[in-house]
């Protein structure tokens, strides 16, 4: 494991406080609640799987996480500091730009559709961050970006564009640029979702190969349920804006207690 | 000297009314022989045997690439030549007709070509005929975009109508020229028409915008 | 597309040689309205960098400045894109004067078509911006860089790609409005035009010469656009996608 791939040691958080804390968290658009008083601890290190039919509120707790949206009540804490307030006489009140890039700092997120800038090499979009956000020199970003895309298995694809990678190449220069930010957190919503078969498996490697590696706190959301199996310290199965049952994998997978959790697993094994 | 006169303003503002008529006009007519003549371009552009549409399409584009004030003036100057005497107004009219006729026709073009394929296709499976294909289902889906794109080239065709002060037609900007210069006060002639054009076209752009969502309620509720 | 301009060089060759079969003076009026030709250029390149950067200033004050900067914007952009160009260069002209400012016919020219293309630019430059896939700001965002490192470094490089073919069409409008500037004595070459067509009424000849001109200026800045775009859209992304 060399330098650049470690990151932050997240162990530097003081034990018992978890990396992320969702304290009655409540969002919604207009009158319809997608997600109602959440209540989810992540430990630093942990690696949790989110599962759950469409339109239950998973994407939108890591886009909540990331800043993307605005939450409507309670508070998500992260690394022990409120994200999108902040502590001013006593009082929380909604957070300054300051705070706000500080907290960022500390999350990663990949998306989807990866959402690569398309005018930039692989190597490119792993360096403009560092650059510009970090303040890096232009060389050691590019060493940080380098490293990083070897490490993913993109060594031969740094100067390709976006469009000359195949989706499982695009999705893992998306995981490596996200990590040059060296996040502490690291997001990933349905990552493999809007790949072919059988590109699936090397995003899935790579994603594992962290895991491995990095010390990093991992939220994944995935209709991977073998991976989520394999791979998670715990599974969330997500429903109706609650978490409706949670547990280590081999608990949830293979004797769940709710019975909605039973339809949903049912169904998703029928279908594969 | 005072910035701004009012007692000037208010003798001058009825003479401006007046004009603001003739400026009307010139758009009303102009618009009406572009939109015609544009259906007729595009008709002839998009159905019509290569000897006609090839170098109406280069017709079309020749007139769209050059400038509407020669334009004008080639109008206004030529049919002395050939005898023919044509009033200003009259030369004007054809010359911002034609203009915009041009610009027409691409929105018709365009307007015909979005439609899907499948439509085209539904049609024929349908068996109906061209005439039918067109009056019920081409062109009421084609009125929606066609009709705000005509909408924002009759404001535009609007704006232009002050090429007309230099062949002499006395509409807004001629007159408040001959105001400034008979009165040595350009500001408030000026800027009056500037006012009118500006409370017009925002009118214009309003009313568009009405109507583009009128048309479009329709099209989603059927 | 290609056939368009194949049909259009067609009709220059056509009008060009029957110009040069029928008419003898052919030489007498050339060298004089390629002098206005000349100004008309200068007015034209003036004018298309002015409204580049008037676009480009109004279209991110209006999206992203404070309130009194955005309220300024929208006043520009309305207040030109309201009114016709002809009134602005007039007003340009003969008001602002009034108020101690005088410029150069030239100046004023450059300046009236700057901007009032500018306006419509402010549009375009808004649209292309609209038109970037909210993910990409998305990914800004995730990788914490700000609102203007966003749109330095990523927002606006996309954008420019899709605005090239309607700038390119704002050139050909501003090449075209230039004509008026000759109705406030600019001696370009609608002024010359005009001037000759006063003393030898050779109409016809006159204005058809004029005409070929504009037009192959307009394909001058047609080709021109579709080399940048092209150059821009394989900086932006070299290969197809999938
Ligand atoms: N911008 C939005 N406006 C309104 N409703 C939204 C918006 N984004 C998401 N939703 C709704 O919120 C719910 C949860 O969405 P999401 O978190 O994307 O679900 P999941 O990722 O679990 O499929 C869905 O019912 C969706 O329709
Ligand atoms: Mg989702």
């Amino acid at each position: 494991m060399t330098d650049i791939a470690k990151g932050p040691a997240p162990a530097a958080a003081p034990t018992g406080s978890p990396m992320v804390r969702f304290d009655q968290v409540t969002k919604s658009y207009g009158a319809f609640v997608v997600l109602d008083q959440l209540e989810l601890d992540v430990a630093a290190g942990e690696k949790v799987a989110i599962i759950g039919p469409s339109g239950s509120g998973k994407t939108t707790v890591l886009r909540m996480l990331m800043t993307l949206e605005p939450i409507n009540g309670g508070v998500i804490w992260v690394d022990g500091e409120p994200l999108t307030s902040m502590r001013r006489n006593g009082a929380l009140v909604p957070a300054d730009a300051r705070h706000l890039r500080r907290m960022r700092g500390k999350i990663g997120m990949v998306f989807q559709h990866f959402n690569l800038f398309p005018h930039m090499t692989a190597l490119k979009n792993c360096m403009e961050a560092p650059c510009t956000v970090l303040g890096l020199s232009k060389a050691e970003s590019e060493a940080r970006g380098r490293e990083l895309l070897v490490m993913v298995g993109l060594g031969d694809k740094l100067q390709h564009y976006p469009a000359q990678l195949s989706g499982g190449q695009q999705q893992r220069v998306a995981i490596a640029r996200a990590l040059a930010m060296r996040p502490k957190v690291m997001l990933f919503d349905e990552v493999t979702s809007a790949l072919d078969p059988e590109l699936v498996g090397e995003v899935l490697n790579v994603i594992r190969k962290l895991g491995a590696e990095l010390d990093l706190t991992m939220l994944m959301v995935t209709h991977q349920m073998g991976f989520a199996k394999e791979f998670a310290d715990r599974v969330c199965f997500f429903y109706g804006g609650k978490i409706c049952e949670q547990g280590p994998p081999a608990k949830l997978f293979g004797s769940p207690e709710n019975e909605r959790t039973r339809q949903f697993l049912r169904a998703v094994l029928e279908a594969t | 000297m005072k910035f701004w006169d009012w007692p000037f303003t208010f003798e001058i503002l009825p003479m401006l009314a007046w004009a603001s008529l003739v400026t009307l006009e010139a758009t009303i007519l102009g618009f009406a022989i572009a939109a015609v003549l544009g259906l007729a371009f595009a008709i002839g552009r998009m159905f019509g045997p290569a000897w006609l549409s090839v170098p109406l399409a280069g017709f079309i584009e020749f007139i769209r690439s050059t400038p509407l004030l020669i334009q004008i003036f080639f109008l206004f100057f030529v049919f002395p030549e050939f005898g023919i005497s044509l009033p200003a107004m009259t030369a004007g009219v054809m010359a911002l007709g034609l203009h915009y006729a041009t610009y027409c026709s691409e929105v018709y073009r365009a307007g015909l070509a979005n439609i899907a394929r499948g439509q085209w296709e539904a049609c024929t499976a349908l068996n109906l005929t061209a005439f039918h294909t067109f009056r019920d289902v081409i062109i009421p889906q084609a009125i929606p975009p066609i009709v705000p794109a005509l909408g924002n080239y009759f404001v535009a065709l609007f704006k232009d109508t002050p090429l007309l002060s230099a062949i002499a037609v006395l509409e807004l900007m001629q007159t408040a020229k001959i105001i400034g210069s008979d009165n040595f006060r350009y500001t408030e002639p000026i800027t009056i028409v500037g006012l009118i054009f500006l409370i017009f076209s925002l009118a214009a752009a309003g009313l568009i915008r009405l109507v583009e969502m009128r048309l479009n309620r329709r099209i989603r509720r059927a | 597309m290609q056939l368009r301009s194949l049909t259009v060089c067609a009709i220059i060759a056509f009008a060009a040689g029957l110009i040069v079969a029928s008419f003898a003076g052919f030489r007498e009026f050339l060298p004089g309205l390629l002098q206005g030709a000349l100004i008309t250029v200068e007015i034209t390149l003036g004018g298309c960098v002015l409204s580049v950067i008037a676009a480009v200033i109004a279209a991110l004050a209006k999206m992203y400045g404070p309130w009194p900067i955005r309220w300024l914007a929208v006043v520009y952009i309305e207040i030109f894109r309201g009114t016709s160009a002809l009134v602005q260069l007039f007003w340009l002209f003969f008001v602002l004067p009034r108020f101690g400012l005088t410029m150069e016919p030239l100046t004023v020219a450059i300046l009236a078509l700057g901007l009032n293309v500018g306006a419509y630019g402010a549009e375009v430059v808004r649209g292309a911006v609209a038109a970037v896939p909210r993910g990409q700001w998305e990914a800004t965002i995730a990788l914490n860089m700000n609102r203007a490192q966003a749109l330095r470094r990523i927002i606006l490089p996309q954008a420019v790609v899709a605005m090239i073919p309607p700038w390119g069409n704002l050139f050909i409008e501003l090449l075209k409005a230039t004509a008026i500037v000759s109705l406030i004595t600019v001696a370009d070459l609608a002024f010359r035009a005009q001037e000759m067509n006063a003393t030898t009424y050779r109409t016809v000849e006159i204005f058809s010469i004029v005409l070929v001109i504009y037009l192959a200026m307009a394909m001058l800045i047609t080709i021109g656009m579709r080399r940048l775009e092209g150059l821009a859209a394989k900086g932006l992304a070299r290969g197809r996608s999938h």
